[in-house]
């Protein structure tokens, strides 16, 4: 009886992952992978809240022995098994270098809804300065 | 005795330990009341690491354990999606 009740409602959660896609690829290459991965979302009952693109950026440390990637962020709404099907697709796709999928609680959804907003500009620029005088 | 006690003079008592007013730490997260750490700010982390990219301990920082636990999942989080290194030499 439990699970003909559970079967029924659809219990959407917060997800947010980042993937750091090969710079081989080029503008339109990237755009249809990053559509790729937007409509997989839309299309298992995911509900895309947010979308982040970084760019091509410097990396840390070199990871398949390239020193760049494009970082894109996905924040959505996602039922349960949906991120082990996402993080499947991944693992398969060859330009894709490395990805980060993470549960979002209260407190992050806060976060990002106000970052979203723009609300933490001001505190940026401080500590961006602080940061060049260190190095100076 | 107490007499002598009372008499000394505070400038002394100044001059002979500079080193005791240390400003006391704090949590920085308890007192800004910030309650998510952002793995993907790489910037804000490097506060948390060495120049090697260890991360600090609490004792270090002042940060409270309970955030102590959070910073250190966030730098994790960073290493692994390349905004922090894993191994580095005069990061900061």
């Amino acid at each position: 009886m439990a699970a003909k009740t559970k079967s029924k409602e659809v219990v959407l959660h917060n997800y947010e992952s980042v993937i750091i896609f090969t710079p081989v690829l080029s503008e339109e290459q990237l755009k249809e992978v990053v559509s790729k991965y937007r409509s997989m979302i839309t299309e298992n009952d995911g509900e895309l809240v947010h979308e982040e693109n970084w760019g091509l950026t410097k990396l840390a440390y070199p990871i398949d022995k390239k020193t760049t990637g494009f970082y894109h962020i996905y924040e959505y709404k996602a039922v349960g098994d949906f991120v082990s099907k996402f993080e499947l697709a991944f693992r398969r796709d060859e330009r894709i270098m490395r990805f980060l999928t993470t549960a979002l609680d209260k407190d992050a959804l806060i976060y990002n809804q106000r970052k979203r907003n723009g609300e933490f500009n001001q505190p940026k620029k401080e500590k961006l300065e602080g940061k060049e005088n260190g190095k100076k | 005795m107490a007499k002598s006690n009372s008499q000394v003079n505070p400038a002394m008592v100044f001059t002979t330990t500079p080193e005791a007013k240390q400003r006391k730490k704090y949590c920085r997260f308890k007192k800004n009341g910030i309650k998510y750490i952002d793995y993907k700010d790489g910037k804000f982390l490097l506060k948390f690491v060495n120049e090697q990219g260890k991360i600090l301990p609490r004792r270090l920082t002042g940060t409270s354990l309970k955030f102590q636990r959070k910073v250190a999942l966030a730098v994790k989080r960073a290493r692994h999606i390349a905004v922090l290194p894993y191994v580095a030499d005069g990061l900061k």
